[in-house]
């Protein structure tokens, strides 16, 4: 596994195992923030963002906990060091994009109990990715992100001038939507070859 | 601060059951419960370590300065999820394969650290244990819920027993990403239809007692 090409680990995150689509992870935004465009593709930016960083940090981190000989110390630093890039990313985006800042608003610190992220960490690490496979990694999982989030909104806007039954009006509407891009999504699965 | 007892209890596992009305913690729910068995199991891990934490922060409560809970409950959580892990790998490789990376992403579960912030941090450790229990137990059913039936149609067993003669078609489907999304929304409505009906009768019963005053 760890000899797969760039291009081959960004499409596998991104569209192959796709994160919301086929992993389930992040399910949480994905219903609750796909209202609308506008603040899903800022959400999704956010999280693409935040991913990188910490995903590179992981790296780090992995590297110093195996040459300690602590690896059950794993999972209480990787949250601790996305808890604290989180924070990190909040402070200097403030300093230095005020109006970035303002647009993402609530999101950012909400960021930090994304399992995506936690999950992109823990799945570079359990396949022993290098540096740079680890950053295609995080990219391909951020776009993946971003891209089903941005399709979601756009399908639930138009969603609501049809004529729904009360029902099944918004949760289940958003799971069956979710359920058809799953399967939709499971087209891609004789790409790129990365499996 | 007295709460009934039996309600704190009772409301997880009905009322207020995670899955089905909180609809939180989605992302384990559907990406596991693809069989009956792993559903079961996670469920079970999610509780201990909900019952697990809630005591902890509920016993450390005057301990924890209100600035940094948090950071302490997610530090809590991570200790007994790291445990959680290791059992699970000590008791069953193939399970602990199966579930994969999601024992250790109990820590993001919404759920727990829900729970540790709007109960197990104002109350006392006996209701704290209690409700943990009845949110976990709440969880697994949900979880069992959704695991169950997808096995049924995906595969046609139920804890690997084959169900269906020879002759059924599974449903692969069921078991593939999609079915979780599918099954999820079937719960979610039938659940509605029977919300909806109370509802209707409620108010059926209402106009029939304000027409028998009427008259």
């Amino acid at each position: 596994m760890p000899h797969d090409s760039l291009s081959g680990v960004f499409i596998d995150a991104c569209l192959i195992n796709n994160f919301i689509l086929a992993y389930f992870l992040g399910i949480c935004p994905f219903i609750g923030v796909t209202k609308e465009v506008k603040t899903s593709a800022r959400m999704g930016l956010a999280v693409m963002f935040v991913m990188l960083v910490s995903s590179m940090c992981a790296y780090g981190v992995n590297g110093l906990l195996l040459w300690l000989g602590v690896p059950f110390l794993q999972l209480i630093s990787f949250i601790v060091v996305i808890a604290s890039s989180v924070q990190l990313v909040e402070m200097v985006i403030k300093r230095y994009s005020p109006a970035l800042f303002r647009s993402l608003g609530i999101f950012l610190p909400l960021i930090t109990t994304n399992c995506a992220i936690l999950a992109v960490a823990l799945f570079q690490t359990q396949r022993g990715y290098g540096f740079l496979q680890c950053l295609a990694y995080a990219l391909g999982a951020g776009t993946g992100f971003l891209l089903v989030l941005v399709l979601m909104a756009s399908v639930r806007q138009n969603l609501d001038y049809a004529d729904v039954p009360s029902s099944i009006k918004g949760t289940v509407m958003a799971f069956i939507v979710a359920g058809i891009l799953s399967v939709a999504f499971m087209g891609f699965a004789g790409m790129g070859g990365a499996r | 601060m007295s709460v009934d007892s039996g309600q704190v209890f009772t409301k997880g596992i009905w009322q207020e059951n995670p899955v089905f009305v909180q609809v939180l913690g989605m992302c384990p729910v559907l990406a596991v419960s693809n069989t009956a068995t792993n559903s079961l199991a996670m469920g079970l891990a999610t509780a201990f370590v909900l019952v697990m934490s809630s005591t902890l922060v509920s016993w450390l409560r005057p301990v924890i300065p209100r600035q940094i809970r948090i950071a302490s409950y997610i530090l809590i959580i991570a200790t007994f999820v790291t445990a959680v892990d290791y059992g699970i790998q000590a008791v069953s490789v193939e399970l602990h394969k199966a579930l994969g990376a999601f024992i250790s992403l109990i820590v993001v579960n919404c759920i727990i650290l829900g729970r540790a912030e709007a109960f197990a941090s104002k109350h006392g450790v006996w209701d704290a244990i209690k409700d943990a229990a009845g949110m976990g137990l709440g969880f697994t059913i949900g979880l069992f819920c959704l695991g169950g039936v997808r096995e049924l149609l995906g595969a046609g067993s139920l804890f690997g027993y084959a169900v269906f003669g020879d002759r059924f078609e599974p449903w692969i489907l069921m078991i593939l990403p999609p079915g979780g999304f599918f099954t999820m929304a079937a719960w979610l409505f039938v659940i509605n239809l029977r919300k909806e009906a109370r509802i209707a009768s409620l108010k059926a019963r209402k106009t029939l007692e304000e027409t028998r005053h009427a008259t």
